[in-house]
């Protein structure tokens, strides 16, 4: 397969960055993405010139490391994959292939196609989290029988993967989906309800700090996130929400 | 205004207001659809609403407000959100993941906005002047008239059916999506949504049928 | 230096409760002066942060990922095992730490694994508290499952994404940690040396991984959980920046390394499909349970299929080699993972591989949906049903059974694994071997401490499935909050550690020296080329199954690749910037090295013994001879300057709680 990709270069923070283009040949179908983006880097590499930077680790559609907005959508055309996950068979050859970073005020890219997403971090660590010390002594696993179908909606809403793709598909950048996830996996334990009240309001106030914009309720995020994420989760952060406002 | 401080919150006050309007709008609507029916009732009904104190006093000012707040926050939300992406995408494919209508509410907003401003310099404006400012004497049964003339002109027909459709589309995503910003989505969440889209569709159709019928059938000089 | 590995004494169900006792502790108010290094976040690094900063110490987390969440303990599917015998099917602590014993080939340190076993219904204790959404059944109590041909159901999961759900937890023991301020983490930060001061650990030269910066950390303690090192052979299940730096660096300062040699193959991931592939999936082993593995009995049929002629589907039942129920009747597809993964490779290499690459296994579903196809229709009632139906039944069945899987391996493979067999070969998956520690898990260097996949203690010569997860929770929630309290115990008085000291000035120049010569070197190959070569070394001649002639062929040809690749890599860029080839450059130099004393370590070890398995040292009937007599030792290597002049040092295993027995899955 031949293709042209277009790829958005940036030295580093501080520069404008721009599209480049760089022609590809000998592509194999059964490629993944990622494999196709080191075949480019290869080639930089062997003629002098820098590579692609883009993150990337377990390659197996888990760790989240992996970005990429491909020809406009985060993940590339594919559903319910990462961009590790997606195979070159999904395009043609002569296929012109546009790819750029995740663009959010709240991800500035590091570096070409590297983008720096510890604005996740900092709302887990505002309430992300049940306050029991681990080597401390607990009560028994099976002390608290938690019903199937709550285990599972919360084991649903754990799933997320952190990879930022709801906050690139979003025409707001909005990390809703994101915190909505987190916050429900919580308040759909009895472990989690605990902290309840406390955990939506920090982690909605971090989420506003860290200037990701308004959720429109479009179901982009929903549409793009890898592992499915359900919106269901946003509806049950906003009702969390309007509690603990209302308790004050 | 702390309680606006977080973005849930304002769209928990957004989705409140909307639905607030949707309501008006069925009541504008029925008192609307008897201009076609029975222009009797109509008159009796607009006459009531024209100088009814609790109407005119408490409810006129509510609904203005309502309108305004919603307005300025759609803008206030709008601008927030481009702030949240200061770099565009060069290439953006918002249509594979949602829809044109709940992307672009600023622009069904907007344009709804321009149209509510036709609307007062048609209706509310000379209603005013003949009540408060010219103040003429009651006349229960002027407004059919006054009405179906309005309808007339070709111009303001084809205005009002633009902002008709526009109207639909904007409620197509934000009656909905007004739910789930209170946080109502369960088992019976698919069944309204079925609901707010056929409302979404019915209204404005009837505003617009209302607006062809009269000027199809005006009443002669 | 000798080794001691410092079991306390007594029978071994107390060794541990007598020892957390006996041990000298911190008080609160000094732990606050005490700051612990803890290099790696997965769940051995992520745990051992968040229980240390719980307890008061000043912990600094270094990974090279983004977020800690990112490590890749992420990845592992199948669960986690505990003894808590909820499923009332006889397990016990006793049972769990035999098993262990008897998985890892009777090389493992008792009583190590016994501590480990008996700590392990706690870590779910732990986890369910914090938050793990494990799976449970409509009672509302924990589900479990069974694995890796273990004779109870003492699995937990969640899901295939039992490591997610783990890491997560101990992700969010560290925020709670982070936002009190008692955890600093430096993500983006790699490791690049150990710096020792009069005798101990008191820090490390990390690299700000975006700015390029070198940057000193000094502490009391420092703790290595930076995983496996699988990545040695270039294709394996790890992740892509999985590296042993961290573990080498210390190697080189003085912690043996032990065992080297042992990696465990596991046998069902996506075959190889060509020579563009960076890295292999797993599909949990899970699937074993109900596919049947097979190859073409005949060479022509195995020919015809490599060049797509014929599709698996048209060999006729009786021209089938279902090799594992060939050769071992009793436990059929549930051997053990390293018999499987060499049976696979013995039917390849005798020419009957099904893949382009003739190196793939068919494991298929076929008579599994049949089977569960009419099992379904006779509770349906449909007494004629066709062969349609009752396929179209027993799919939906499988289905719900291993859906996501086939659905994994549809996306990768393009192929419908419900209408055509699947295709497996067995890929490096995890490392059993690791820096050398003692029982409270520091290594042959004071302060410096080893745990998780990094170390070398608990699984012997072969892994149990679904232990790796217990393991470095254990490591790191139960044992070294106890076990590193002890040894700072000495450290109250002594104050923060001056980063301005000859110490940490000649490991920055050291560090800052092999950066500049991969810089300046200006050679003609990207870093990937030597690694894949080197990939290819390890693979065919210290792989699956291993002879000395080819050993010492590796142990040559490794320390050749590693003068070539001194003379001849090309690293573009600079220092000072994020330079992901500059990474991948120093990683590579570390395997080079890593790579000779592993086929040293293999080539010394004239036995086979779990996933080490030397072609002279088998029976008749090609089975794993271990020379008890001989090898029931840790082999610890000492670091002399190069991996060839590794001196070794040994480690005699006692058993006094087990009779050793020759492992036998016929």
């Amino acid at each position: 397969m031949k293709l042209t990709l277009k790829i958005w270069r940036q030295k580093n923070a501080q520069d404008k960055g721009r599209m480049v283009t760089y022609p590809i040949d000998g592509i194999d179908g059964d490629m993944s993405f990622l494999e196709m983006l080191d075949v480019l880097n290869d080639g930089l590499v062997s003629r002098g010139e820098e590579p692609v930077v883009f993150d990337h680790d377990c390659r197996e559609g888990i760790c989240g490391s992996c970005s990429l907005q491909i020809n406009g959508e985060p993940h590339g055309p594919d559903r319910l994959i990462t961009t590790c996950q997606l195979h070159m068979r999904k395009f043609s050859d002569g296929d012109t292939i546009v790819i750029e970073p995740f663009r959010a005020k709240a991800f500035p890219v590091i570096k070409d196609l590297m983008v720096d997403r510890s604005a996740f971090d900092r709302i887990q660590q505002a309430g992300g989290f049940i306050s029991v010390n681990t080597s401390g002594n607990t009560i028994d696993a099976n002390a608290i029988p938690i019903p199937k179908n709550d285990a599972d909606h919360a084991f649903n809403a754990a799933a997320c993967i952190g990879c930022g793709a709801c906050v690139a598909a979003c025409k707001n950048a909005s990390a809703m989906l994101f915190t909505s996830a987190k916050v429900s996996q919580y308040a759909l334990l009895p472990q989690g309800r605990v902290e309840a009240t406390q955990r939506v309001l920090n982690m909605v106030a971090q989420m506003d700090e860290e200037g990701f914009g308004n959720c429109t309720n479009t179901g982009a995020c929903e549409i793009e996130c890898p592992k499915g994420i359900s919106l269901e989760n946003i509806a049950r952060l906003n009702r969390e929400l309007l509690s603990a406002q209302l308790k004050g | 205004m702390s309680l606006l401080s977080s973005s849930v919150m304002r769209k928990f006050a957004m989705a409140l207001s909307g639905l607030f309007l949707v309501v008006f709008l069925a009541q504008h609507f029925v008192i609307n659809i008897t201009s076609v029916i029975a222009p009797d009732v109509f008159n009796q009904w607009s006459h009531f609403m024209g100088t009814n104190g609790l109407v005119q006093g408490i409810l006129q000012p509510v609904l203005i407000f309502g309108v305004v707040f919603h307005f300025i926050m759609g803008f206030v939300l709008e601008i927030q959100n481009r702030r949240a992406r200061a770099v565009r995408y060069v290439q953006y494919k918002g249509g594979a993941s949602a829809s044109w209508a709940s992307r672009n509410m600023i622009i069904s907003g907007a344009v709804i906005m321009a149209f509510l401003g036709l609307h007062f310099y048609d209706f509310w404006w000379p209603e005013i002047m003949h009540k408060y400012i010219e103040s003429h004497p009651e006349n229960p049964t002027r407004y059919y008239a006054e009405t179906v003339h309005k309808f007339e002109n070709p111009v303001r027909v084809g205005l009002y059916a633009t902002a008709f459709i526009l109207l639909a589309l904007h409620l197509w995503h934000g009656f909905a999506s007004s739910f789930q910003s209170v946080g109502f989505n369960n088992k019976y969440a698919q069944g309204l949504k079925g609901f707010t889209k056929f409302y979404a569709v019915l209204i404005p159709l009837g505003f617009l049928f209302i607006a062809l019928y009269h000027h199809l059938n005006p009443i002669a000089h | 230096m000798s080794l001691d590995s410092k079991i306390p004494q007594g029978p071994i169900a107390e060794k541990w409760t007598k020892h957390k006792t006996l041990i000298d502790l911190v008080n609160p108010a000094n732990k606050r002066n005490i700051d612990v290094i803890v290099v790696g976040t997965g769940l051995a690094g992520g745990s051992t942060a968040a229980s240390l900063a719980e307890l008061g110490y000043n912990v600094k987390t270094f990974c090279y990922q983004d977020s800690p969440r990112r490590a890749h303990s992420i990845a592992a599917q199948g669960g986690i095992n505990a003894a808590k015998n909820y499923q009332g099917d006889g397990d016990s602590t006793y049972r769990l730490f035999y098993d262990t014993i008897k998985g890892g080939d009777y090389r493992s340190r008792e009583a190590n694994v016994h501590r480990l076993a008996e700590v392990s219904g706690n870590i779910i204790d732990q986890c369910v508290a914090q938050g793990v959404p494990f799976a449970r059944e409509y009672g509302g109590l924990l589900d479990n499952r069974s694995f890796g041909g273990v004779q109870v159901s003492r699995t937990f999961y969640a899901k295939g994404q039992t490591g997610q759900q783990l890491l997560l937890g101990a992700y969010s023991a560290m925020n709670r940690q982070i936002n009190r301020g008692k955890i600093k983490p430096y993500n983006r930060h790699e490791m690049l040396d150990l710096v020792i001061v009069d005798g101990k650990a008191r820090g490390i030269i990390a690299r700000n991984l975006v700015t390029g910066e070198l940057e000193r950390h000094s502490a009391h303690a420092v703790v290595i959980a930076s995983g496996g090192y699988g990545n040695v052979f270039f294709l394996s299940t790890n992740a892509m920046g999985s590296n042993v730096t961290a573990a080498w660096k210390i190697h080189k300062k003085g912690a043996y390394f032990a065992n080297p040699c042992y990696t465990q193959i596991h046998p069902t991931c996506i075959p190889v499909s060509g020579d563009h592939q960076s890295k292999l999936t797993l599909m949990s082993e899970s699937l074993r349970n109900d596919g049947r593995i097979w190859v073409p009995a005949k060479l022509e049929d195995a020919q015809a299929i490599r060049e797509g002629r014929l599709k698996p589907t048209q060999i006729k039942e009786e021209d089938r080699d279902y090799f594992l129920e060939r050769r071992y009747p009793s436990f059929g597809n549930l051997v053990p993972r390293d018999v499987a993964s060499r049976a696979a490779k013995e039917r390849c290499d005798a020419g009957h591989g099904v893949n382009k690459t003739g190196e793939a296994v068919y494991l298929d579903f076929g008579s599994a949906i049949m089977r569960y196809g009419k099992e379904k229709a006779i509770m349906q009632h449909l007494h004629d049903a066709s062969d349609e139906k009752i396929r179209e039944l027993g799919e939906a069945v499988v289905e719900a059974k291993y859906g996501n899987l086939f659905q994994m391996y549809e996306k990768i493979v393009d192929q419908n694994p419900y209408k055509t067999p699947m295709m497996i070969y067995p890929a490096v998956h995890y490392t059993m071997g690791g820096v050398w520690v003692d029982y409270n898990l520091m290594t042959t260097i004071p302060g410096c401490y080893a745990a998780g996949e990094a170390n070398f203690s608990d699984h012997g010569a072969n892994r149990l499935g679904a232990s790796a997860l217990m393991q470095g929770l254990a490591d790191g929630y139960f044992v070294l909050p106890y076990t590193i309290g002890d040894y700072l115990a000495d450290d109250i008085r002594t104050g923060a550690i001056s980063t301005d000291s000859p110490e940490f000035d000649a490991a920055e120049k050291q560090v800052q020296e092999t950066i500049d010569k991969l810089l300046a070197n200006k050679g003609s190959k990207p870093v990937d080329h030597f690694h894949k070569r080197l990939g290819k070394i390890m693979w065919n001649k210290c792989g699956m199954s291993r002879n000395e002639k080819e050993l010492k062929e590796a142990i040559a040809e490794i320390k050749a690749l590693r003068e070539e690749f001194w003379r001849d890599v090309r690293v573009p860029g600079s220092a000072h910037e994020l330079n992901q080839e500059l990474e991948k450059a120093m990683r590579v130099a570390d395997f080079l090295e890593l790579g000779e004393l592993f086929a040293k370590d293999a080539l010394h070890r004239n036995e086979s013994c779990g996933g080490h398995f030397r072609e002279e040292y088998q029976t008749q009937d090609g089975e794993a001879l271990r020379d008890d007599e001989n090898f029931m030792y840790v082999a610890a290597w000492e670091y002399k300057g190069a991996p060839e002049d590794a001196v070794l040092h040994k480690e005699p295993l006692a058993y006094e709680n087990i009779q050793v027995k020759t492992r036998s899955y016929k």
